[in-house]
C-alpha cells in the first residue's frame, strides 16, 4: 500500500532552511540564534520523521509513504523524476539519522561553545543532515547518488573544518578523493543497471520500478552492477581497500566523528546494499564478495585498534570493523540483521564518540590515552554512559549490540560462510579486548593526566550530557526490538523490514544458542585479557610489545597501507602527470612541433619584413599566406 | 520582433561605433556603453529564450535575404534548440565579462570596441545558417581576440597571441576549403546550411570523409582537442581576465557547435563512421590528458585552462555516443562549462589583481583573509568537479549515460577522471586557500561588490541548472534527438573497434 504524504518534503525542508539561515544570517545574528536554529531544524525534521514512521507502523505490512517532487532530467527516453519514499527500510534509517542527528546537534552546542566559527559549523552540519536525508529518502538511485556525494562534500568540509592546520586540510582532501574512487564505481554501477534495463526498452532508475523489472537484468549485469556499486560502498563505508580515509577523518570536531563518521554517513553503503537487495540476490558472486570483504575488514581493522594510543583512532578503527560486520550481514543475505546493526551501532558508536569528545573536552584537547587514566570519578556521567556503550559494542547479552551482532554471525554461519563466521566470532574477542583496553586506560588505573590540566578536569555541561544519557538508554535497550525468536515479541525488527528486504533463508542448519555462546564467550575472553593486561598487570602490554616488536610496529603503523598506496598509486600518477605528459608530450613533443613550425613562419616573416616596409605584423603575413592558399585553390579549380 | 537575430548580433557593433566615436576625454564611459549594449543583448536573448518553441525542430526567428545572389550567398539567420542555448550563453558571458573588464585601465576605448566586435562575431556564428555568413563571423572573431590578448595581455602576450592566431588561422583555412568543396561539389551551388544538410547524399563517401576531417580539424582547434590544444593554456595565461572568461566561456564552444551544426547536420554519414575515433577516442584523451596535465601545473590560471580541455572532452564524448542522453548531455555540458569556467577564470583574476602573480605555491591560507572569496572559489571548484546538485553533474552524467551505451571503455575513463578532477582541484584549493595564512597577503580586501556581481549570477545559474536542468535541456531535446536520428539513419562504421 502506497500513500501520498506531502509532509515528507518537510524532512528535507527544515535542514535546508537551517543551511540557508546559518550560512547567510548565522554570523550576523550571533551564537544564540545559531544554537537555536542549528539543532532546532533537526528536532523538527525528527518530529516529522516520527510522524511518518508512526503512520508506517499503523499501515499493513509493506506499506510506504511517498511524495513526488518534480521531473528532474529528461533527455530522449531517459528521464528521472525526483521523489521521496519512506518504507520500512528508509523509515528506520530516517529515524536514526534525524533522531541520533538531533542529539548530536544538541551536543555540538556545548562542544563548539568556544569556537568562533560556530555558524559555519552548523551550516555544514545542517547541510550534512540534508544530504544524508536525500540519500535515505530518495526513491531512485540517481537521487540517492546526489545525497551520496553530498555527504562526501560535508565530510570533507567538516574534516577540514579547522583548515589552518595543513594536516587537517590534507585529511579532508584525502577523504574526498578516496571516496571519489568509490563514487566512480557507483556511477558505473548505475549505468550498468540503466543500460541493462534500457536494452529491454525500460528506462528507469526508480527503486520500485527496477525491482519490478529485476528479471530483465541478467546475472552478469547484476554481478557487474553489484560489484561496481559495492566499490562505492567500500569508499563511503570505509571497507578494504578504500577504508584508509576514515581513521584520518578523526581530526574533525568530535560531534562530526560521531554523526558522520560513525552513526550515519558511513553506514550509507550498507543501506545501499539493503536497498538494492533484489539486485544482489540476483548476483550470488557479488554477495560473496560483499560478505568476504566485510569479514576481512572487521578482523583487519579490529587488530589495528588494539594498539592505537589515540582514543578517537581506536574508535575509528572500531567503526571500520563494525561496518565490516554489517557488510558480512548483508553479504550473507541477512539484510535485516545488517540494518539492525546499523541502528544499534548508531546508538552505541555515536555515544562512544560523544563520550570520547566529552573526555577530550575535559582534558582540553588531549586525545592520547597514555595521558588519561582514573577519570571515572571526575567524569561520572561520561564514564557510565561510555561504559554502557562499551557493553553494547562488545555484545554483552542484553545490550543492543548483542542482538544485532548475534543475528549477523548467525546469518553468516547459516548462509554457509563458515570461515567468515569464524573470523567474525574471533573479531568479537578482539572487540572486547580493544574496547575494554580503552575503558581501562581512560577511566581506571593511575592518573597519567598532565599536571597543568588535572585541576581543570570537569564534567561537561548538561547540553552535552543529556544527549549522552539519551543515547545510553538506546544503546542499552535499543536492541530489544529484535529479540531471539520465541522470546516475548521475537524478532519484530526483521518482521517489520521483511516486506522490503525479504526473509533470510538459511542454507545450513545451526543452533543459534550455540553460535551465540561461542561469540559471547570469545568476547568475554577479550574483556578478561584486557582486564589482565591493563588493570592487573599493567606492565604486560609493554613487555608484549617489546617481545613482538615487529608485529606491534606493523599494527601501530596500520600495516603501512597508506605508504603502499602512496608508492604504487600516488607517486606514479604524479610522475606521469608532470614528467611524461606535461613536460614530455605537451611541452616537448606538441609545442616543440608547433614552435618549430612557428620558427619557419617567423623566418618567413623576417624575410617579408625586410622585403616590405619593415613594419609588417606577423598576423598580416600569415593572413596573406592564407589568401595565397585560397587563390591557389581557386586556380586549381579553374585549371582542372 | 522579426529582426531579433539581426538585432542581437549587431547591437554590439552599434555599441562599438559609439565607443569609437567618443572623444578621448570621455573614455571613462566606454565601459558603461559596453555594459548597456551587452545588457540589451542579454534582454533580447532572454526574450528569445522565452518565445522559443521547444516542441519543433523547425528553424525559428528566421531572417533570409539575398546578399550576393551571383554566388547564391544569402543573409540567413535563424536558431534551433542547439543555437538558442549558445545565444543565451554568449549574451550572458559577454555581459558578465564587461564587468570583469573594469580593472582594465589602458586604452579603454580600443579595448571595449574590440570586445564588442568579438561579441558580435560570436553571436553571428551562432545565429548564421548560411555557411558563408557563418564563416565571415567566424573570421570576425579572430582579429579582436588576437589584439585583446596581444595588447592587454601578460608578459608573453605576443607569443600567446601569435600562437592563438596561427592555430585558429589554420583551422579557418581548412573550414574555408571544406566550405568551398561543399559548395562546388553539391547537388546545387548553395551555402544554405539547411539545403546542404538535405543534400548530403550527393557527395561521394570519400569526399564526405575528406571534407569531414578538414572541418573536424578546423573545429577541433577551437575546442581545443588533443593534439591541437597547446595554444589554449598559453592564451589563457596571457589574456586579461575578461578575455579568458570569453575564451573559455564561449569561444571554445564554437568548436563543438560547429561540429554539430556542420559535421553532424551536413555530413551525417561521415559523422556516423568517423565520430567514434575523432570525437570518441580524442574526446576521451582530452578528458584524461587534460586532467593529468592540470595536475602538474604550478600556475593557477594554466591549471584551470587544462581543466577546460578535460571538461570539453566530455562534450566530444557525448557527441560520439549517438544517443539522445549523450548528445543532450554534450550540449548541456557546453552551456554548463561556459558558466562554471567563467566563474573559475573570474576567481583567478580576483587574486591576480591583488597579488600580481598566480604561482599556486606562493599562496596559502587565503580563506582566513578572504572568506567570501574562498567560499565562492570552493563553490566553483565543486561545480567544476560535477558535484550533484550543481549543473555540471547533470551534463556529465548524461554524457556518461549516453556514452556507456556505445563506448563503454571510454566511459570508464570518463567516469574515472572525476577522481583526478577532484584530486587536482582540491589540492589546488588546499595550497591556495587552506593551511596557515601567508602574512604576505595581509590586508587584501575580500570580494568587491563588482566582483561579486560578476560571480553571483553565474553561481545561481549553476545551482538552478543542477536542480532544474530542464530550463536548458528543454530547449535542446527536440532538435538534438532529431539531429541524432538523421545521423543514425545513415550506415554506421564498418569497424566496430572499441565497441
Amino acid at each position: 500500500m502506497n500513500v501520498e504524504f506531502a509532509a515528507l518534503a518537510l524532512i528535507l525542508v527544515f535542514p535546508a532552511l537551517g543551511v540557508i539561515f546559518n550560512l547567510f544570517f548565522g554570523a550576523r545574528l550571533g551564537r544564540g540564534a545559531v544554537n537555536l536554529v542549528g539543532p532546532g531544524v533537526m528536532f523538527l525534521a525528527f518530529a516529522v520523521s516520527t510522524w511518518a514512521f508512526v503512520k508506517i507502523l499503523a499501515m499493513p505490512a509493506g506499506g510506504a509513504l511517498y511524495c513526488p517532487l518534480w521531473r528532474w532530467i529528461e533527455a530522449g527516453s531517459f528521464h528521472v523524476e525526483l521523489g521521496l519514499r519512506v518504507d520500512a527500510l528508509s523509515g528506520v534509517m530516517v529515524m536514526v539519522v534525524t533522531g541520533v542527528g538531533s542529539f548530536i546537534h544538541l551536543y555540538s552546542v556545548g562542544y563548539m561553545a568556544h569556537d568562533e566559527d560556530y555558524a559555519r559549523f552548523f551550516t555544514y552540519m545542517n547541510l550534512f543532515a540534508l544530504s544524508m536525508l536525500i540519500l535515505v529518502l530518495a526513491d531512485n538511485i540517481l537521487m540517492m547518488f546526489v545525497g551520496w556525494e553530498g555527504v562526501g562534500l560535508c565530510s570533507y568540509l567538516l574534516i577540514a573544518f579547522w583548515y589552518t592546520n595543513p594536516e587537517f586540510a590534507y585529511n579532508g582532501r584525502k577523504a574526498f578523493i578516496v571516496n571519489r574512487i568509490g563514487d566512480a564505481g557507483f556511477v558505473l554501477g548505475i549505468l550498468t543497471i540503466l543500460s541493462a534495463l534500457a536494452h529491454h526498452g525500460v528506462w528507469t532508475l526508480n527503486f520500485v520500478e527496477i525491482q519490478s523489472h529485476a528479471g530483465l537484468i541478467g546475472t552478469t549485469a547484476a554481478t557487474a552492477a553489484g560489484l561496481l556499486l559495492f566499490l562505492g560502498a567500500t569508499g563511503k563505508s570505509a571497507q578494504i581497500p578504500l577504508y584508509v580515509w576514515l581513521p584520518d577523518a578523526m581530526v574533525g570536531p568530535t560531534p562530526v566523528s560521531a554523526l558522520i563518521h560513525a552513526a550515519t554517513m558511513v553506514t550509507a553503503g550498507v543501506y545501499m546494499v539493503a536497498r538494492l537487495n533484489f539486485l544482489y540476490m540476483l548476483a550470488p558472486d557479488a554477495m560473496a564478495v560483499v560478505a568476504t570483504i566485510g569479514a576481512l575488514t572487521a578482523f583487519f581493522a579490529g587488530t589495528i585498534a588494539i594498539v592505537q594510543p589515540d582514543i578517537k583512532r581506536v574508535l575509528a578503527y572500531s567503526t571500520v570493523s563494525q561496518l565490516g560486520y554489517m557488510f558480512l550481514g548483508v553479504g550473507s543475505g541477512a539484510f535485516a540483521a545488517g540494518i539492525f546493526h546499523v541502528m544499534t551501532h548508531a546508538f552505541f558508536k555515536g555515544l562512544l564518540f560523544l563520550c570520547a569528545g566529552s573526555v577530550i573536552h575535559a582534558l582540553e584537547g588531549e586525545q592520547d590515552m597514555n595521558k588519561m587514566g582514573a577519570l571515572r570519578k571526575r567524569l561520572p556521567i561520561t564514564f557510565w554512559t561510555m561504559f554502557i556503550a562499551t557493553l553494547a559494542i562488545t555484545a554483552v547479552p542484553g545490550f543492543s549490540g548483542y542482538f544485532s551482532k548475534d543475528l549477523i554471525l548467525e546469518g553468516a554461519y547459516e548462509s554457509g560462510h563458515f570461515w567468515l563466521w569464524l573470523l567474525g566470532a574471533i573479531t568479537a574477542g578482539v572487540t572486547g579486548f580493544y574496547m575494554f583496553r580503552l575503558i581501562f586506560m581512560t577511566f581506571f588505573g593511575e592518573s597519567r593526566v598532565e599536571a597543568d590540566k588535572l585541576h581543570h578536569v570537569h564534567e561537561s555541561p548538561p547540553v552535552m550530557t543529556i544527549p549522552l544519557i539519551v543515547l545510553a538508554v538506546f544503546a542499552a535497550i535499543g536492541g530489544w526490538v529484535g529479540l531471539p525468536e520465541g522470546l516475548l515479541w521475537g524478532d519484530a525488527f526483521a518482521r517489520f523490514l521483511s516486506p522490503v528486504v525479504g526473509n533470510f533463508k538459511p542454507a545450513v542448519e545451526a543452533s543459534p544458542a550455540m553460535l551465540s555462546a561461542i561469540a559471547t564467550g570469545l568476547g568475554g575472553l577479550g574483556i578478561l585479557l584486557a582486564y589482565v593486561c591493563y588493570l592487573r598487570m599493567p606492565g604486560l602490554p609493554v613487555i608484549a610489545a617489546w617481545r613482538a616488536k615487529a608485529l606491534y610496529d606493523l599494527l601501530l603503523e596500520k600495516y603501512r597501507i597508506d605508504e603502499l598506496y602512496n608508492l604504487i598509486v600516488t607517486r606514479p600518477l604524479f610522475f606521469i602527470s608532470d614528467q611524461v605528459l606535461n613536460r614530455g608530450v605537451d611541452r616537448m613533443v606538441i609545442d616543440g612541433a608547433a614552435n618549430g613550425a612557428g620558427l619557419v613562419v617567423e623566418a618567413g616573416g623576417e624575410a617579408a619584413r625586410r622585403a616590405e616596409t619593415g613594419n609588417v605584423q606577423h598576423y598580416a603575413f600569415v593572413y596573406l599566406l592564407g589568401v595565397i592558399g585560397i587563390v591557389a585553390y581557386y586556380l586549381y579549380l579553374v585549371i582542372r | 520582433m522579426n529582426h531579433a537575430l539581426t538585432l542581437i548580433t549587431f547591437i554590439p557593433i552599434a555599441g562599438m561605433v559609439v565607443v569609437l566615436a567618443l572623444p578621448q576625454a570621455m573614455k571613462d564611459i566606454c565601459k558603461w556603453i559596453a555594459a548597456a549594449a551587452t545588457a540589451v543583448q542579454l534582454l533580447i536573448a532572454i526574450w528569445l529564450y522565452r518565445s522559443f518553441d521547444t516542441a519543433t525542430t523547425a528553424i525559428q526567428f528566421a531572417e533570409k535575404h539575398d546578399w550576393i545572389p551571383s554566388y547564391h550567398i544569402t543573409y540567413f539567420m535563424g536558431v534551433d534548440g542547439i543555437s538558442i542555448s549558445m545565444v543565451l550563453l554568449t549574451a550572458l558571458i559577454c555581459f558578465i565579462s564587461v564587468f570583469a573588464s573594469f580593472s582594465i585601465t589602458r586604452a579603454e576605448k580600443a579595448y571595449y570596441a574590440l570586445l564588442l566586435m568579438l561579441d558580435a562575431g560570436m553571436m553571428g556564428v551562432f545565429v548564421s545558417l548560411d555557411f558563408f555568413l557563418f564563416y565571415i563571423f567566424w573570421e570576425v572573431m579572430l582579429l579582436p581576440m588576437y589584439f585583446l590578448i596581444g595588447i592587454w595581455g601578460g608578459p608573453r602576450r605576443e607569443y600567446a597571441a601569435i600562437k592563438f592566431f596561427l592555430y585558429t588561422l589554420l583551422g579557418s583555412v581548412l573550414i574555408l576549403l571544406a566550405m568551398l568543396g561543399l559548395y562546388y561539389y553539391g547537388a546545387q551551388s548553395t551555402f544554405d546550411m539547411t539545403v546542404l544538410a538535405s543534400n548530403a547524399s550527393h557527395y561521394s563517401t570519400t569526399f564526405q570523409r575528406i571534407v569531414w576531417i578538414a572541418l573536424f580539424i578546423g573545429f577541433a582547434i577551437k575546442i581545443p582537442a588533443f593534439p591541437f590544444h597547446t595554444w589554449l593554456p598559453d592564451a589563457h595565461v596571457e589574456a586579461p581576465t575578461a578575455i579568458s572568461v570569453i575564451l573559455a566561456g564561449v569561444l571554445l564552444k564554437m568548436g563543438t557547435y560547429g561540429i554539430l551544426r556542420v559535421n553532424f547536420a551536413i555530413l551525417p554519414e561521415a559523422t556516423h563512421q568517423l565520430a567514434w575515433l575523432f570525437l570518441g577516442v580524442i574526446g576521451t584523451i582530452n578528458i584524461v590528458y587534460g586532467a593529468m596535465c592540470a595536475m602538474a601545473q604550478t600556475d593557477y590560471k594554466k591549471l584551470i585552462a587544462y581543466s577546460s580541455i578535460s571538461h570539453m572532452g566530455y562534450v566530444m564524448l557525448g557527441c560520439a555516443s549517438f544517443t539522445a542522453a549523450g548528445i543532450n548531455g554534450a550540449v548541456l555540458q557546453m552551456f554548463n562549462h561556459g558558466t562554471v569556467t567563467a566563474m573559475l577564470f573570474i576567481l583567478v583574476g580576483v587574486i591576480y589583481d591583488r597579488a600580481h602573480h598566480r604561482e599556486i605555491a606562493g599562496f596559502g591560507g587565503l580563506a582566513q583573509q578572504m572568506p567570501l572569496y574562498a567560499g565562492m572559489t570552493g563553490f566553483a571548484f565543486f561545480a567544476g568537479m560535477g558535484l550533484p546538485g550543481m549543473s555540471a553533474f547533470i551534463s556529465e552524467v548524461l554524457v556518461l549515460i549516453g556514452a556507456w551505451q556505445t563506448h563503454p571503455l571510454m566511459t570508464v575513463f570518463g567516469a574515472a577522471t572525476a577522481i583526478l578532477t577532484a584530486g587536482y582541484l582540491l589540492w589546488t584549493y588546499q595550497r591556495i586557500y587552506l593551511g596557515p595564512f601567508n602574512e604576505k597577503y595581509a590586508g587584501y580586501a575580500d570580494l568587491t561588490f563588482r566582483e561579486a556581481f560578476t560571480l553571483v549570477p553565474l553561481a545561481i545559474i549553476v545551482l538552478i541548472l543542477g536542480v532544474y536542468p530542464h530550463a536548458v535541456l528543454g530547449l535542446l531535446n527536440t532538435s538534438l534527438v532529431h539531429l541524432n536520428q538523421i545521423v543514425l539513419s545513415t550506415p554506421g562504421p564498418a569497424v566496430a573497434l572499441l565497441h
